[in-house]
């Protein structure tokens, strides 16, 4: 094959792929606006997925606001500024690392969980068992997971959020004795709800990205259980790249204008 | 005697290999028809085929007087919802119970109430020797437990047309016996068509109303159980004699 044949080829397999997950995206938001979903299995797929999750998020959050803290708390003491740490670890919790850092690790509990479930259930026909029986796969399987990861995604930021600042707080008090009143104090003066909840929408894409990814990878899976394999990283890997772009992209849209307009 | 499905001239291929070539296959209504022929022949294909699972990549399939490859996504569902398929290796939902999976169809595609379901899920797990099972997950179960609750649930809302993939490869005879004679009882009393895919020539023999021979992706034999056991076809005959001698390549 030659380059160019080779780059057109790759071309039309990305925008298959990519056209691939739209139509997947649509159909579900159809079942969606119908409000034909499975109430009790979106429950259980709540529980597995965001519910389950609760432990990866503490512990990277927890960390996260730890690291925040030690970096500008040892430096704003120098400055005599150390009433604006508890700021600084909110502000880059609640609108980047929060949002962002809970999705890349619920994308790799979580979204292996579904491309493997789904993957595995394709290389044994009960995608086809589906379709013969006049299922939709999309309403039965994609559908419960993608509602249950829109709620718990967010729910699963604010925690992280909580988290990071209350680690943050206890290691800013314990390292450079900045009391946990000013640390909060800072906190509410320099970060605002609108903060919060611009961080909240990202984590709403995010969940969406994690599962529509997690179940294309699944749904497309060919050839045994190596293909479930290569379905499964393939969906961690293509769920973490989309998270970063899309973070950047989010943060350019919700939080850009404050260089031009202030 | 009226056909309800009908394939005309098909040609089907998995990448580069040409499974069925400008195949043509009469289904009767209200009758059994067996497809045999050697394993890898396509058998499963034709009933992939039959239901609009795969499509062909020439030649055109009817079903109950519709042309597959002419209907539209919703109408294709719903023919499907009127057409029992067991698969070969069952494909149970793993996630759910015995229970769930044979009560899956009710619960989807009927208004039927709770206790209803209930009761006929029982009814028809007790007919292929599950009582008992119901609550077991697919993974807890044996092979010919696994395609018994397969076979139940492609029965469970009594469709008039059933595909069997080999519903009773790997049975005992008592369970094959069974099995076969809910075949045979489905069609006495819903007047249902059955396509079902056997190797087991005896319990072919007690329910074919017609046998198909498929052979190099083509029928190279059809007609009633006497016509095929009478006949000349030395690839037929040494495939009813499980002969190694013969002109089948091995
Ligand atoms: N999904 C697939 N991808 C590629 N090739 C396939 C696929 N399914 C079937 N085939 C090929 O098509 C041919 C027919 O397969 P099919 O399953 O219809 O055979 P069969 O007659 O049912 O065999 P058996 O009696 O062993 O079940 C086989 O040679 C198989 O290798
Ligand atoms: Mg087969």
């Amino acid at each position: 094959m030659n380059p160019l044949e080779s780059v057109g080829r790759e071309s039309t397999d990305l925008l298959e792929y990519v056209g691939g997950v739209a139509i997947l995206g649509s159909e579900s938001a159809s079942f969606i606006a119908r409000l034909r979903i499975r109430v009790a299995e979106t429950f259980n797929q709540a529980y597995l997925l965001g519910v389950q999750s609760w432990s990866i998020v503490l512990l990277t959050s927890l960390f996260t606001g730890m690291v925040i803290s030690l970096e500008s708390a040892v430096q704003a003491v120098q400055y005599g500024v150390g009433n604006l740490v508890g700021g600084a670890v909110a502000f880059g919790s609640f609108r980047e690392l929060g949002p962002m850092l809970s999705a890349v690790v619920v994308a790799g509990r979580a979204g292996a969980a579904i491309a493997a479930e789904l993957g595995s259930m394709v290389v044994t026909e009960q995608i086809e068992a589906l379709d013969a029986l006049g299922l939709s796969p999309v309403r039965m399987l994609v559908v419960p997971r993608l509602v249950a990861m829109l709620i718990m995604m967010p729910v699963l930021t604010i925690f992280a959020d909580i988290v990071s600042i209350l680690g943050g707080a206890w290691l800013a008090n314990s390292v450079a004795h900045i009391s946990y009143d000013t640390f909060l104090l800072s906190v509410r003066q320099q970060v605002h709800i609108g903060d919060m909840l611009k961080g909240l929408v990202k984590s709403f894409v995010f969940g969406a990205i994690i599962v529509l990814i997690g179940c294309y990878q699944g749904l497309r899976t060919r050839g045994g259980a190596a293909g479930v394999g290569v379905a499964t990283t393939g969906a961690v890997v293509i769920a973490i790249i989309l998270i970063f772009i899309t973070n950047f992209l989010l943060s350019y849209i919700l939080f850009g204008q404050q260089f031009g307009g202030g | 005697m009226a056909v309800i499905a009908r394939l005309e001239d098909v040609t089907m291929s998995y990448g580069q290999r040409v499974v069925l070539q400008n195949l043509s296959l009469d289904i009767v209504e209200g009758a059994i028809t067996c497809v045999i022929g050697l394993s890898g022949a396509g058998k499963s294909t034709i009933l992939r085929l039959l239901n609009g699972l795969r499509r062909p990549d020439s030649g055109r399939i009817y079903v109950k007087g519709q042309e597959l490859g002419s209907l539209s996504d919703r109408e294709l569902i719903e023919l499907r919802r009127s057409i029992g398929f067991s698969f070969q290796f069952a494909a149970l939902f793993d996630s759910l119970s015995v229970f769930e999976n044979v009560a899956l169809p009710l619960r989807e595609n009927t208004t039927l109430g709770t206790d209803e379901i209930h009761k006929r899920v029982t009814h028809a797990l007790e007919s292929v020797g599950l009582a008992g099972a119901e609550e077991k997950l697919p993974a807890e179960l044996s092979g010919g437990m696994v395609k018994r609750a397969g076979f139940a649930r492609a029965i469970i809302t009594n469709p008039d047309m059933v595909l069997y993939d080999e519903p009773t490869t790997g049975l005992d005879p008592i369970i094959t016996h069974l099995l076969t004679d809910t075949i045979l009882r489905l069609r006495n009393q819903l007047n249902g068509t059955a396509v079902v895919i056997s190797h087991d020539l005896q319990s072919i023999f007690m329910m074919a109303d017609y046998i198909a021979m498929l052979f190099e992706g083509a029928v190279i034999a059809y007609g009633s159980v006497d016509e095929i056991r009478a006949s000349f076809n030395p690839i037929v005959q040494q495939f009813l004699q499980g002969s190694e001698v013969g002109p089948i390549p091995i």
